[in-house]
């Protein structure tokens, strides 16, 4: 079975945006984001609702940026980390575009992503756009205590990002020679497996999901004609500084020359040495923000030119884990190549 | 004893019962809540077989005011209305014993509530 | 190194995990707990000197530190505050109080009555649950033990 998938007619991305809250404004990235609300509500009653507005935010300036009406979007994938993706259903209901939910936990943003590019790819769709978002304060309800709950969080936690990345998706040539960001394609994309990440701390999901992150990218370069120093750097989503660490080590014992070029995303987002950051970032929002304000605008004028991007998915729900079941991970990959000259 | 020693004793107590809650924490798969649990039912436990009066009067507040108390309030109102109305009182005397502090909670819970909004979570 | 087996990988997570700083989380547990206590002692002794029943003082100091717990919930200071102190807050009746007004404060866009009326006790439910039951237990005991003639009231 060979599981990548070459893209014959590779999408380019023509718009991306991200938004963020107050601890992301505080984070090394906090300039590169479109927007931050310090108030983390968007203005919103509840934080169910606050991460909704912010994915319609992060959707709507991605459409600005390229002058696109939502009208020529002829599917959206989006996915959040709520119960039944409701933060998507309630924020993105508005722009009336044919909408597929879809669920990968933290590993969202790259699932959409190979999921719309394969679409477009294969001549399906014309133009689409992405959506993930996620909220600190809605996750922390859902999946662990009430916020005002005084506990302590252990040094392997991560904290969910109040964060969205949104894209736009395009391989319709008119559109591509108007926006003003056109040089970043996706080539091709290998899609994840289920891998048991062998512990059923909810706390130290990093842990979890390296496993899967490590199986993907091994088989990765076991199939693909590129080779490690092709690219400029092995990006992935939300391992945290205890996942990055047992990544290293896997890598440096299988594959010593991909160790070097490894990124997480949750270990960019926020400041370590002011905030009390315990393992880094997590949730849907992470990798996706990260991406659109970090790595798509280097992507697109050239610095880099070759990033394997890898968001990583912690797969379980607060029952699972009271069962005690073990948490499986999952990291879905895509090769971003640039074009630009 | 001086109102020192007191005070001192009951540091003591409050700090140990702690001390021990924070090792159970950290060293065991023991979450939060199931500490409260055990140690209310610990009080029971304690208060059954005659230590917690003991302990009482050493640390005093220091034991009393740990969800151990709260635990050997349960203990004492049930062994009193046993003593008073028979076998009705292993049933009526738990509550009746703690309804001022479960009341009092519950309701302090919910004017809380009404009255504010709930703030982000900040690292 | 193995990374397939589920013992393999549970042998790596254990090596790259860190530990939680023990030590220094006894410590504030020890001297939050402790002064808790402390004033808890302070207060008692006020009320047992303007002439209140020592019962009633025990109560009367329960219910000081429920209200001051809840009202520093409600103003998000109490996590700030857990956040080092640990047991330390959780442990005594101050604990108690925060699980059932956070709950509270989180539960209510979900309503008054299946949001915060239900959820309020998600924490207060299970410690009164098992009191109470211990109680029952121990009363039951109790009172065959006291038909029986083995203890006297």
């Amino acid at each position: 079975m060979k599981r990548i998938k070459k893209l014959n007619t590779p999408p380019r991305f023509i718009s991306y945006s991200a938004v963020g809250g107050y601890e992301e404004k505080r984070g090394p990235l906090g300039e590169l984001f479109d927007l931050c609300d310090e108030s983390d509500t968007f203005g919103q009653k509840t934080w169910e609702m606050a991460e909704g507005e912010m994915g319609r935010c992060a959707l709507n300036l991605a459409l600005s940026k390229c002058n696109l009406s939502h009208e020529s979007l002829e599917l959206l994938i989006a996915g959040d980390l709520q119960n039944q993706c409701v933060a998507t259903s309630i924020g993105l209901g508005t722009f009336g575009s044919p909408f597929l939910g879809i669920y990968g936990a933290c590993s969202t943003c790259t699932e959409a992503l190979l999921i719309l590019s394969s679409m477009i790819g294969s001549g399906a769709v014309n133009t689409g756009a992405c959506v993930t978002t996620s909220h600190n304060s809605a996750a922390e309800r859902q999946f662990r205590s009430p916020i005002e709950y005084g506990g302590q969080r252990s040094p392997t936690a991560q904290w969910t990002s109040t964060a969205a990345g949104s894209f736009i998706l395009s391989r319709d040539e008119n559109i591509i020679a108007q926006s003003k960001f056109s040089s970043v394609e996706i080539s091709d994309f290998m899609i994840g497996r289920i891998i048991d990440g062998a512990t059923a701390d909810a706390s130290n999901m990093g842990a979890a999901m390296s496993f899967a992150a490590a199986e993907s990218i091994l088989e990765y370069f076991e199939e693909s004609d590129m080779k490690v120093r092709d690219f400029d750097f092995i990006v992935t989503g939300d391992l945290g500084k205890v996942g990055s660490e047992i990544l290293k080590t896997i890598l440096d014992d299988r594959l010593p020359t991909a160790s070097a070029k490894h990124l997480d995303c949750g270990n960019l987002l926020y400041d370590f040495s002011r905030r009390d950051v315990h393992s880094g970032a997590s949730g849907c929002g992470t990798s996706a923000s990260v991406l659109a304000s970090f790595f798509l605008p280097k992507l697109e004028t050239g610095d880099l030119r070759d990033v394997l991007f890898l968001s990583t998915g912690a797969l379980m729900s607060p029952s699972s884990v009271l069962q005690g079941n073990t948490i499986k991970g999952i990291a879905p990959v895509i090769h971003l190549h640039s074009n630009a000259v | 004893m001086s109102i020192y020693a007191y005070l001192i004793l009951a540091f003591i107590g409050g700090g140990i019962l702690s001390l021990i809650a924070q090792l159970l924490i950290d060293l065991t798969s023991l979450t939060p809540a199931r500490i409260l649990v055990a140690y209310v039912s610990a009080g029971v436990l304690l208060y059954a077989v005659g230590v917690y009066d003991f302990l009482f009067k050493i640390f005093g507040a220091g034991v009393s005011t740990p969800l151990i108390g709260f635990g050997a309030a349960i203990g004492r109102g049930v062994k009193e209305a046993v003593v008073k109305d028979g076998l009705l009182g292993a049933f009526s005397g738990g509550l009746s014993a703690t309804a001022t502090g479960i009341t009092v909670a519950l309701v302090a819970g919910l004017v809380a509530s009404v009255m504010t909004t709930g703030k982000p979570k900040r690292m | 190194m193995d990374i397939y087996s589920l013992e393999g990988k549970k042998k790596i997570i254990k090596e790259h995990s860190p530990k939680t700083k023990t030590l220094k989380n006894s410590c504030f547990a020890f001297l939050t707990g402790g002064v808790i206590c402390l004033l808890a002692e302070a207060l008692r002794h006020t009320f047992l000197y303007f002439d209140i029943d020592s019962k009633d003082a025990l109560t009367l100091v329960g219910v000081t530190f429920i209200l001051l717990a809840s009202s520093l919930t409600a103003l998000g200071v109490f996590d700030k505050i857990a956040r080092h102190a640990g047991a330390g807050t959780l442990v005594p009746i101050t604990g108690f109080s925060n699980a059932i007004t956070s709950q509270a404060i989180d539960s209510k866009s979900e309503g008054l009555v299946l949001g915060l009326g239900a959820k309020i006790f998600t924490v207060a439910g299970p410690v009164i649950l098992y009191g109470i039951s211990s109680g029952v237990l121990y009363g039951l005991i109790y009172f065959i033990l006291l038909s029986t003639g083995v203890v006297a009231p």
